[in-house]
């Protein structure tokens, strides 16, 4: 069996599971965010059931819309919170709380061997530390809060392989930018992603976290990377109890096997409005933006800061472009400040906000007007994405935000790094 | 069941963000949310579309988010159910979980232009192209799926699994 098998065959009391089976799989953690609970919380109140089944494996955390946007939005959060109070479900609140994705593997909520699911399509981050972990609706999660397991079909998988070098400027964002580019958004519909290879050995838990993150944009069920020294590191500090690595048999069955020469690879943006509209940002043609934004659970890590902060240390943002960066946890913004990155930001005149999901889906926080473009960290580029159905959204990597920011037009880092 | 209504067709990975936008996740109300379906691909589908009305589309439809507010959205906007060569994984659940129909069958899908005519039997899987005068049959569902869709969606299937288990 292959990673994703294995977890799940763990996960259902079978010794083995095949691809298309159905089967009834038990769950490690049940995450919702203030947009999809309240639909979570009231199907949950139809089953009829008088508790949940296990208050420590449940998550909620307020990360959309707040610090609350509009009364609406503050009703939403207002019902998760006395939802979790009712049930002594852990809550994160403002003040405490991060960007989901960007919060869970931080605080150790997420481990190796984990079947994680969550009412948000990039829950599939969690592939990253060896978890086997997916999206699903608000009624999928109001199910599983109140018995503990859901119904899934057993995925094929699709292995990826990424061989050579990583080039500079070059990581997490634009590798998994290419593959969507070269596959299509469908192009792992209803599979796990597996990312393995000799570039894929080198990439930080970051830059894993960035491409698990976007298997969900290629189709995908889960993104995978299997338990390696670096993920081992990552994990030690932060686990709040023991786990289960899981790896691959040497004859384990793909649907596919796809592999790249990364060698070569250059920044990739990928172009309006789809994120398969993948290019290098050379052949980009130097598109005049109106804003960048720098964060979310993309591209909202510790890492991701220090390379916008590289950029941003020797250069000011360009007149008349707002650049807006997010770091994605309340730890990710004291890292920053602590390294100085956040005064960084400042003084080159960029905006930094509270954690928020905010501008990614055009909520609050950084909202296109028609006809402006937006060079952005995150993960979708769909019509009216981040604002206007009229503006448009380039994807990109950190460190090709930043460039852009103080260009204002879509730039490589190396043009303001020479 | 039979299903009858007009047909609104669109293209490849209609996302649900074209299908709800983010703005207006602000409630849950499907009412509310059906005031805004498909506002950004298509302004006057609020306006035209009529109960039991049909939407169609080639692959990968409802891509994207986990918001159950598009299969909600589209499913008060009073449309019956949708066509398409394939659906989002994430979409395909909620929609069954929430009692929105889907059928994939390419062959209909090609067939089926905007304003045609259907009428869709949910029993026998068939999709009859009225304005056309041709008959299709769409793929079935695996065993799991149709005991889920008989229960009446996944909140119906638990509570009596859960009665069950009592019992």
């Amino acid at each position: 069996m292959n990673l994703a098998e294995k977890i799940l065959a763990a996960h259902c009391g079978r010794k083995v599971v095949a691809p298309g089976e159905f089967i009834n799989a038990r769950v490690d953690m049940v995450l919702s965010n203030d947009i999809t609970a309240p639909i979570a919380i009231n199907e949950f109140r139809r089953l009829g059931v008088s508790k949940v089944f296990d208050k420590s494996k449940i998550v909620m955390v307020a990360d959309h819309f707040v610090p609350n946007k509009d009364i609406l939005s503050a009703e939403q959060a207002k019902q998760m919170r006395e939802f979790c109070k009712e049930y002594g479900i852990r809550f994160y609140d403002v003040g405490e709380m991060g960007i989901e994705h960007v919060l869970l593997p931080e605080q150790g909520l997420v481990l190796p061997g984990d079947v994680v699911i969550g009412a948000d399509s990039h829950t599939c981050t969690y592939g990253a530390v060896g978890a086997f972990a997916t999206g699903m609706g608000s009624t999928d999660i109001a199910v599983a809060m109140a018995t503990g397991d859901i119904w899934m079909k057993v995925p094929p998988t699709i292995k990826y392989v990424y061989h050579g070098q990583l080039g500079k400027w070059v990581g997490g964002k634009d590798l998994i930018l290419y593959t969507i580019g070269e596959i299509g958004v469908d192009g792992a519909l209803y599979a796990a992603m597996e990312f393995t290879g000799e570039a894929i050995e080198e990439l930080s838990m970051d830059g894993r976290f960035t491409m698990a993150n976007m298997a969900i944009e290629a189709g995908g069920k889960a993104g995978l990377f299997h338990v390696d020294n670096k993920t081992q590191l990552y994990i030690k500090s932060r686990a709040r109890q023991s786990y289960l690595v899981y790896e691959s048999d040497n004859d384990a069955e793909y649907q596919d096997v796809i592999e790249y020469d990364v060698t070569a690879i250059e920044p990739q943006v990928s172009l309006p409005h789809s994120p398969a509209n993948a290019k290098p940002v050379t052949k980009v043609g130097g598109i005049k933006i109106d804003q960048s934004v720098i964060g979310s659970c993309t591209n909202g890590r510790i890492e991701d800061l220090r390379l916008a902060a590289q950029i941003l240390k020797r250069h000011k943002v360009h007149q008349g472009i707002r650049c807006i960066i997010l770091p994605g946890t309340q730890q990710v913004y004291l890292d920053a400040l602590a390294e100085g990155l956040i005064e960084t930001f400042v003084k080159a005149g960029a905006a930094v906000s509270t954690p928020t999901c905010g501008p990614c889906l055009g909520g609050h926080m950084g909202v296109l007007a028609e006809g402006e473009r937006c060079i952005s960290t995150t993960n979708r580029n769909f019509v009216g994405r981040m604002g206007s159905p009229k503006s448009e959204v380039y994807l990109a990597n950190p460190a090709v935000a930043a460039a852009s920011a103080v260009t204002g037009k879509i730039t490589h880092p190396d043009e303001v790094m020479k | 069941m039979k299903l009858k209504g007009k047909v609104f067709k669109y293209g490849a990975n209609v996302d649900t963000d074209a299908i709800i936008p983010a703005r207006y996740l602000n409630t849950s109300a499907p009412a509310e949310l059906a005031k805004h379906c498909m506002e950004d691909i298509d302004a006057t589908f609020v306006k035209k579309v009529k109960p039991g009305d049909i939407i169609v589309a080639t692959s990968n439809f409802g891509c994207g988010s986990s918001r159950e507010h598009a299969p909600l959205a589209i499913k008060a906007s009073g449309v019956s159910c949708v066509i398409a060569y394939s659906f989002a994984r994430i979409f395909f659940r909620n929609a069954i979980n929430i009692g929105l129909p889907l059928l994939e069958c390419a062959e209909a899908v090609d067939n089926i232009k905007t304003g045609d005519a259907l009428e869709v039997d949910l029993v026998k899987g068939t999709i009859k192209n009225i304005t056309k005068n041709k008959i299709f049959t769409a793929k079935p569902y695996p065993d799991f799926m149709s005991e889920l869709i008989t229960a009446g969606g996944l909140v119906a299937y638990t509570k009596k699994r859960l009665a069950q288990a009592k019992a």
